[in-house]
């Protein structure tokens, strides 16, 4: 609470809507997973498991697509450390989700360098495309759209990820018809990275 | 094809090679004399590496500008481990320059890890990278694969008895992930909040043990220096501002890039010659040249050496070299207003003056760009950035305040035009039709 009339804290401070509730169904990782995690733990000193917390994490949201408290179990179950250690690291990041995304999250960057190339009008014209506000989901479950800050691909202005891989200089106009690819052809659709000159575009 | 522009008569060197097809592969860096600096540092003592970095003057490129060899001398040679840690969490909006290096020259990081850990005695080095770098942890880890194939990684390297291991470890979205001590707490699996200093990470960092935290560009110095010497490298560019420097110009320009230049370079070469300019049509308003946490150059302070000492001395910061290009049709509130959206959104929420002050300091901003301010919260927004300022563990309180007290200070006649009509005096037509609302 605020004691400062004009300063009311209002439902968007806290970020309560992060609270974790989905138990989810029973959550081990595939045995390909598994293997893959007891790769990574061996990157960290054996006294230090905990530090292998984030790509434990990305393992689950890669095999769930969700972080779920479930999944937090077997994560700190693994870690040797509690649920509220691992629980307390989802809750910090904003790259793990605790609720079901869409196929493709479409994150657009809106800090300086992208907003000033017209970012927040990709952001608008994603919304009129979708009829999804930010951080929302389509019916379809097939776009989420999430704004985020700064990706750094400055030079690339506006630059959006979908999903892992990234997609620049995407202009407001250009949005219908990436939407409409994505739906195609899936991440085939974006442009990557420039710097990749190899694969011709 | 690309060309570098031939404004200053330096060869690049970092990025001599990033546009060639196939220049990240480990063949490709190996023709061109690749892994012969860290053989040549094999043959040398620890400390000998240490006092050719510091001869050669090599400052952090990560933000502080640090000199690298006194950060490495300062580790406790005493305790064991130790430690190496690769700060690649490119954040600062603005910055992509590291991005560049790890994506067409992962093995030069490589390299200048390999290095790092000979000169100060560690064994690990871990690459901490950006959650959303996602495709450059998949190539730095072909990379690495394909070091310790060919015995550059791993145990006794070139049969020196010296060991040394390179990870690669993924962050997931924290702004503050950049700030060192951050870092550390985020690569032990915790929350990326900050620590008090001291103890630093000279003496206690990662797992409590001494550590030296470097950024990518830096790391990437230290092969060039090694094999070319360190009076090479301090005769680039300015005295204490010696060697090759990656600029990243983004904004309103025709050609913003990562640019490769001595520090002798001027901002004004790197806008108008590098960059292609600002927007055809367009006249130049103001230049954030360090990342937005620094303060903002009129265009009249713009015929400097883009140096941390000639940036430093007229008012701004270097920072990570960052040159962000405003022209005349950006509103300084809602600059000031975007960049307080970042800092809210990203600050960690360890210290309540950074914590509670971003919140308020956007809320006052939001309003005036509506048209809802007052003239008295000008005052408030001087009155908080005091209260944020200096008050807090790491330097983020310091860098979120800065943006409102650098646009009140060079364009308070704009906040007081909002508060006047009651409405954002210089719409453009690349903002949001509507007004963005706060989430």
């Amino acid at each position: 609470m605020s004691f400062h009339p004009k300063m009311a804290y209002d439902a968007t401070f806290h970020r309560s809507a992060r609270k974790l509730e989905d138990e989810g169904p029973p959550f081990v990782y595939s045995p390909e997973n598994r293997a893959r995690f007891d790769l990574i733990i061996t990157r960290y000193p054996p006294e230090q498991r905990r530090s292998a917390v984030l790509p434990a994490l990305y393992l689950a949201q890669h095999q769930q697509g969700y972080i779920t408290a479930n999944a937090i179990r077997h994560v700190a179950d693994l870690l040797g450390i509690t649920r509220a250690d691992v629980e307390d690291v989802v809750s910090y990041y904003t790259m793990f989700y605790t609720r079901p995304v869409g196929k493709f999250v479409i994150n657009v960057c809106r800090t300086l360098s992208c907003a000033l190339n017209g970012a927040e009008r990709v952001t608008e014209a994603l919304r009129e495309k979708l009829e999804i506000a930010p951080g929302q989901t389509d019916a379809s479950g097939t776009f989420t759209l999430v704004e985020v800050e700064c990706l750094g691909a400055c030079d690339r202005a506006p630059a959006v990820m979908v999903n892992d891989a990234w997609h620049e200089c995407l202009k407001p106009e250009d949005v219908p018809k990436l939407v409409d690819d994505l739906r195609a052809r899936g991440e085939a659709a974006l442009s990557g990275c420039h710097h990749v000159v190899e694969r011709e575009r | 094809m690309f060309s570098w522009p031939r404004i200053v008569d330096v060869d690049p060197v970092l990025t001599k090679h990033v546009r060639e097809p196939n220049s990240f592969t480990l063949d490709f860096y190996l023709r061109h004399g690749g892994y012969e600096p860290l053989k040549t540092a094999l043959g040398k003592k620890p400390e000998e590496i240490i006092e050719l970095v510091k001869a050669s003057g090599l400052r952090g490129r990560g933000g502080a500008g640090f000199p690298t060899g006194m950060k490495w001398q300062f580790v406790d040679k005493k305790t064991e481990p130790r430690y190496i840690v690769c700060n690649a969490d490119e954040s600062e909006p603005g910055t992509f320059k590291d991005h560049l290096l790890m994506e067409r020259n992962p093995h030069l990081l490589i390299e200048g890890c390999a290095i790092g850990c000979y000169a100060i005695g560690a064994k690990v080095a871990y690459i901490y990278i950006r959650g959303e770098f996602f495709h450059l942890q998949a190539n730095l880890e072909r990379a690495i694969e394909d070091a310790y194939a060919k015995g550059i990684l791993g145990r006794n390297i070139f049969g020196s008895g010296f060991d040394c291991d390179v990870y690669v470890h993924r962050g997931a979205g924290a702004y503050e992930a950049g700030e060192e001590t951050a870092l550390l707490e985020s690569l032990e699996g915790k929350r990326a909040q900050p620590r008090n200093k001291p103890p630093f990470p000279a003496v206690a960092g990662l797992y409590g043990k001494p550590s030296a935290v470097n950024n990518v560009e830096t790391l990437c110095n230290v092969p060039l220096i090694v094999s070319r010497g360190a009076e090479w490298y301090a005769s680039l560019g300015p005295e204490k501002n010696g060697g090759p420097k990656l600029y990243c110009v983004s904004g309103h320009v025709n050609k913003p890039g990562v640019f490769e230049a001595s520090m002798n370079v001027t901002l004004r070469e790197l806008i108008e010659g590098y960059a292609g300019g600002v927007r055809t049509g367009r006249t130049l308003k103001a230049v954030i040249p360090g990342g937005s946490s620094v303060p903002i150059l009129m265009p009249d302070q713009l015929d400097i050496p883009a140096s941390f000492d000639a940036i430093q001395k007229a008012g701004s910061l270097l920072g990570s070299a960052a040159i962000v290009v405003l022209d005349d049709t950006t509103c300084m509130v809602w600059l000031a207003e975007n960049l307080l959206h970042f800092y809210r959104h990203e600050s960690c929420g360890k210290c309540t003056p950074c914590r509670e002050g971003t919140d308020w300091l956007y809320k006052i901003l939001q309003r005036i760009e509506r048209g809802e301010g007052e003239l008295r919260d000008l005052d408030l927004l001087s009155s908080i950035s005091g209260n944020v300022a200096g008050k807090t563990l790491c330097a983020f309180g310091d860098a979120a305040v800065t943006p409102v007290l650098t646009t009140l200070k060079h364009f308070r006649h704009e906040y007081e035009a909002h508060i006047r009509e009651g409405r954002c005096t210089l719409p453009a037509d690349w903002r949001a039709r509507q007004p963005v609302g706060a989430h």
